[in-house]
């Protein structure tokens, strides 16, 4: 008997959002044909009954205080005993710090494949077929496994989380299976707040190579100013030492995915669209209509921003 | 210490959208025209994290493996010319097209047979691809811990402190060696490779591995042999649904866009 296992997981505020999504997302496999849903969480029963009423058909409560060091190490044999427990030959986990170290110690630990960050998923002739970004967003692969088990982890957001409905019913059982890691956690710290955090900021502006002035990031900080935002850069701009890296947005930066996204003078390469992407709305200010970041943005300006950004701030003080 | 560093060469992520093509019916990137290839951008950052702990350490030898086209030459060439003392690339035919699984299998077997090792360290991921399996894949074959997503490592020469970088903060972990540790940006900045270094790194021999040297059996390697089958690749449909905003100067332009922005409650 096929079936699908979610690795769940929690954080601070509770059950993480990307756990509810995984499970939306193996109830459509299910309806595929792909078996029976069981959630796995590290925590209490009372944490694995919360996901019966959002779409599993059993839950399985982790207590093995290994668990708690988020490693995939430590998780690889509660996951183990439930892959055998259920016969479950796919496994979804988040793209998150645990799914990027567990997602490929499982797929290595049963010789299989894992498709990472996975953003489409769906069952042909039986078997899981899944959608990933590739080349920095540039490209789109679908995979299949060789291998009977197949290991995906799901990008966050690609999924809408079932309603919950308490009138479900399943099977919540616990396991202590679990193993002391042979990597040892010495400590854990929050990222420290200075400001507005990029990653947390509703509104970021940022500027790449196409400014042509560093000290054209004056104008764009007072324009991030007046909107309660962050300042970003390109790579580029970075590279080039126009701003600190530590505000660099890309794929060797920071990911963001404000409410809104102001990209001046920045063309769109893969490396930039890899932070920034998932921007809620993206607006582009740039000399040239034909630039990537026009096409994939909601509004754009094609003129030069050194005329557009100082007025765009006029206006902005205007409207209060 | 002696520390081993996988590197790779990847399309240049810095290419212009619009210059991205891919050959659908045999599934590859087409190169750029005019846009070289360049090293993984995590990977400087790994053979860094080399140089400095085998200065800590005091002494030892860093060796830079990649596997690729003979053009990743240029790639080990980076690392040596940053102060890495050895490069091997493994190059054979059969690895057109192979993937991440069949490639962490290759790169095993190549630092079993370099040897003496104390640490294994890669690139948090290769941009190309984006997967970062790689290390866990080392680790599960050489039977080493693996610590994922480093932004500082240290080591006393037996076992090794790293900071790693997770989602909403950081944690400390402790492993002993050998290991495997993947290198995040968060690093910091690789030295540049100075002309006198790269002048020198051009002078050190790279030793080329094929795919029997390494031992690899036939259902070891090849695209037939992927785990992770390649069904489809393709450049997404962008549904360009852009509103450029209208305007005869670029004062009317910014003042119809403050509206539109207002009107969309953005501002």
């Amino acid at each position: 008997m096929p079936g699908i296992l979610v690795i769940a997981e929690s954080n601070e505020g509770g059950i993480a959002p990307i756990s509810f999504e995984l499970i939306a997302a193996a109830r459509e496999l299910s309806g595929e044909g792909a078996g029976n849903v069981t959630a796995l969480i590290a925590g209490s029963e009372g944490d694995a009954q919360q996901f019966i009423a959002h779409g599993a058909d059993a839950a399985i409560a982790a207590t093995n205080p290994a668990l708690k060091s988020n490693l995939g190490e430590a998780y690889l044999p509660a996951v183990q005993g439930a892959i055998e427990s259920t016969g479950a030959d796919i496994v979804l986990v988040g793209q998150t710090s645990l799914g990027r170290d567990l997602g490929p110690a499982l797929a290595f630990a049963n010789k299989t494949a894992v498709a990472m960050d996975c953003v489409a998923l769906k069952i042909e002739g039986g078997r899981l077929r899944a959608t990933r970004s590739a080349y920095g967003g540039n490209a789109r692969a679908e995979v299949t496994w060789k291998a009977p088990l197949q290991v995906a982890t799901v990008k966050a957001k690609s999924f809408d989380a079932l309603e919950a409905d308490s009138g479900r019913s399943g099977s919540v059982t616990s396991s202590d299976a679990g193993a002391e890691p042979k990597v040892k956690v010495l400590g854990v710290s929050k990222a420290e707040a200075t400001g507005v955090r990029l990653e947390d900021a509703p509104v970021v502006v940022s500027g790449g190579r196409g400014l042509g002035d560093p000290s054209a990031f004056g104008m764009l900080e007072e324009l991030t100013k007046l909107l309660h935002g962050a300042t970003g850069a390109s790579r580029a701009a970075c590279d080039l030492g126009w701003y600190p890296p530590s505000q660099q947005v890309g794929l060797t930066g920071k990911t963001v995915s404000p409410d809104l996204y102001i990209a001046v003078a920045i063309s769109g390469a893969s490396q930039h669209m890899a932070g920034m992407s998932s921007s809620k709305n993206i607006v582009a200010i740039n000399k040239d209509g034909d630039a990537n970041m026009v096409k994939v943005s909601k509004f754009a300006v094609v003129d030069d921003y050194k005329k557009v950004v100082p007025a765009l701030i006029e206006e902005i003080k205007k409207l209060g | 210490m002696n520390i081993i560093v996988c590197v790779k060469q990847i399309p240049d992520p810095e290419t212009p959208a619009a210059s991205f093509k891919v050959d659908e019916a045999a599934k590859k990137v087409i190169p750029a025209q005019g846009i070289p290839p360049v090293v993984n951008p995590f990977d400087p950052q790994a053979t860094e994290a080399a140089l400095r702990l085998k200065d800590a350490t005091g002494g030892g030898k860093v060796t830079v493996i990649s596997l690729g086209a003979d053009s990743a030459r240029d790639a080990i060439k980076h690392a040596l010319a940053m102060g890495a003392d050895e490069g091997v690339l493994l190059s054979d035919p059969s690895f057109d097209g192979i993937d991440n699984f069949e490639t962490a299998v290759a790169l095993s077997k190549a630092i079993e047979k370099v040897g003496e090792y104390d640490l294994v360290l890669t690139g948090r991921a290769a941009a190309d691809w984006d997967m970062g399996v790689v290390p866990a894949g080392l680790g599960q074959l050489l039977g080493i811990p693996v610590v994922t997503i480093a932004k500082a490592i240290e080591s006393d020469g037996s076992s090794v402190k790293v900071e790693r970088v997770l989602d909403d903060g950081f944690q400390s972990v402790e492993a002993p060696l050998p290991a495997v540790v993947s290198v995040s940006n968060e690093f910091g900045e690789p030295r540049y490779p100075q002309l006198r270094q790269i002048m020198l790194a051009a002078k050190k021999t790279v030793q080329v591995w094929s795919a029997a040297d390494l031992g690899l059996g036939a259902d070891e390697t090849g695209s037939a042999n992927r785990w992770l089958p390649l069904e489809a690749l393709y450049v997404p449909k962008v549904e360009s649904n852009v509103e450029i905003i209208e305007g005869d100067t670029p004062e009317e332009k910014a003042h119809n866009l403050a509206l539109k922005l207002r009107a969309a409650k953005l501002i």
